[in-house]
């Protein structure tokens, strides 16, 4: 009942291929969450303080992006758009795909953290004569970020698994590099369990990294 | 001079103050007291435009605080203010809270900002917690870190918003202290306070706010002495 025989050789033999394709996962998660932090700041704000198109606009964002799976958001930056004559690369479609899930995600994040900010720290700032965006630059932001410091983490945690979904839009992160090996050679099990081992270390590794830099950053 | 023309100020359907008119000139030290819920707080974020108003002006030498083209951001470096809650910046330590703002709003230098800082520090009394967190200080040592950054833009006023209402009795002391020191200096100051003895000993009038009018406003001795309205004398037999 039980006659697969592993053959780990190959799997080694391609482990320099794999550990490069990690590298590009941890890139795209890395930018999609720079550009999600950014776009979800904008988010999170024109959600507070909006009215009429705009907030309308983020809501909808942000709607879309917490309530529907993240593999159609993908499908949408590359077969949607490529359906309307714009066509993404493989790098990109995934890029978006992701910026758009962590802005969604995340600018409910900020928006707590925003409330749990007392109003007078904005008005203090103001009163020592700041704009409106210096107040929230370098008053407002900074602490956010701080309160939504460990859900931020998960995010980048989710950006990085999600990130294997590229495979299906043919881009060759992790995943899709394991897909590609295990199908030229049948040995489809030792390429996913090596696969799943590296998003492992991965992810601990992330995980303990932001545990460091939050003892660095937030001697408050 | 700070100078008030029946300020109507309104939230929603609420009518808050209700034609303030007052004058506040260069050097003096004007205490409001009243009720809570009577408007004070709403006066003070009039004064520096971090309130719409819906009738009146307040000019502040000689510029129209609501008026379209006034530079807010400009006016309010004139013009220091002072919260009830403490609000230093808890991600900066107690020098950054004090040279920020010289820093980003008057385009000083780093060091030049520090200078400031420094100096405004030592003013009241912070000279030990230069690289301290705001966290790890104690209530009044926070206020006296709030006056001190309102201080570091050299305003022309400043306004007290009840500025030790929120603390333990035994930290008020240290805050009004630091306050009277400041008036003696010559600063033009309004403060809202609860604090009878402050208001009777350091300010030259006082203003006694009732429901968004001023019941009535003399020097501190008149108020505290022989108020003449009724309702002043029921509230400070009520407060003392
Ligand atoms: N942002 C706001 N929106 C709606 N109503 C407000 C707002 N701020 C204040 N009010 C109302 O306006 C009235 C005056 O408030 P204000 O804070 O100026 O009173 P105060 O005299 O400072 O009282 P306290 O001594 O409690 O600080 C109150 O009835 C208050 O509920
Ligand atoms: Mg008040």
């Amino acid at each position: 009942m039980f006659d697969y025989n592993f053959h780990w050789r190959p799997v080694l033999k391609s482990l320099p291929d794999l550990l490069e394709a990690s590298l590009v996962t941890l890139q795209v998660a890395v930018l999609s969450m720079i550009i999600g932090i950014v776009i979800g700041l904008f988010l999170s704000v024109l959600k507070l303080k909006a009215r009429g198109p705009l907030k309308w606009f983020a809501t909808c964002w942000i709607e879309l992006a917490r309530n529907t799976p993240a593999l159609f958001q993908l499908f949408f930056f590359g077969f949607g758009l490529g359906a309307l004559g714009i066509h993404l690369t493989p790098f990109f479609i995934v890029l978006a795909g992701l910026s758009f899930n962590n802005a969604g995600y995340l600018a409910e994040n900020f928006r707590g953290g925003f409330n749990a900010i007392p109003e007078t720290q904005l008005k203090a700032a103001r009163s020592l004569g700041m704009t409106l965006w210096h107040a929230y630059t370098r008053i407002l932001v900074p602490q956010v970020l701080r309160i939504v410091y460990y859900p931020m983490t998960n995010q980048f945690v989710w950006a990085v698994l999600m990130s294997s979904l590229g495979m299906l839009v043919g881009f060759r992160e992790l995943s899709g590099e394991t897909q590609f090996f295990a199908s030229k050679t049948y040995r489809i099990f030792e390429y996913f369990a090596a696969a799943a081992i590296i998003y492992y270390i991965m992810v601990k590794l992330i995980l303990f990294i932001s545990k460091l830099l939050a003892t660095r950053l937030f001697r408050y | 001079m700070i100078q008030i023309d029946n300020l109507q100020k309104y939230f929603g359907q609420l009518h808050v103050l209700r034609g303030i008119d007052l004058q506040v000139k260069k050097g003096e030290v004007l205490s409001v007291i009243g009720a809570s819920g009577s408007g004070k707080s709403t006066l003070l974020y009039c004064i520096n435009g971090l309130e719409q108003i819906q009738g009146g002006t307040i000019t502040v030498d000689g510029v129209e605080v609501h008026d379209k083209g006034t530079d807010l951001n400009k006016l309010r470096q004139s013009m220091g203010m002072v919260f009830q809650q403490w609000n230093s910046f808890p991600h900066l330590t107690a020098i950054e809270n004090v040279a920020l703002a010289p820093k980003i709003v008057k385009k000083k230098s780093k060091s030049e900002a520090i200078e400031i800082a420094k100096k405004q520090l030592v003013h009241v009394g912070l000279e030990e917690k230069l690289n301290v967190y705001p966290s790890e200080l104690s209530g009044g040592q926070q206020q006296r870190l709030a006056i001190a950054r309102a201080l570091a833009m050299d305003p022309q006023y400043m306004l007290f918003d009840e500025a030790t209402s929120a603390l333990d009795p035994e930290l008020v002391g240290e805050v009004l202290e630091t306050m009277r020191l400041l008036a003696e200096e010559g600063m033009t100051m309004i403060c809202v306070t609860h604090e009878m003895g402050f208001a009777r000993d350091v300010s030259d009038r006082v203003a006694f706010f009732n429901d968004g009018v001023i019941e009535e406003i003399d020097t501190a001795e008149n108020i505290f002495e022989n108020p003449k309205s009724e309702l002043t004398q029921k509230f400070l037999s009520k407060v003392r």
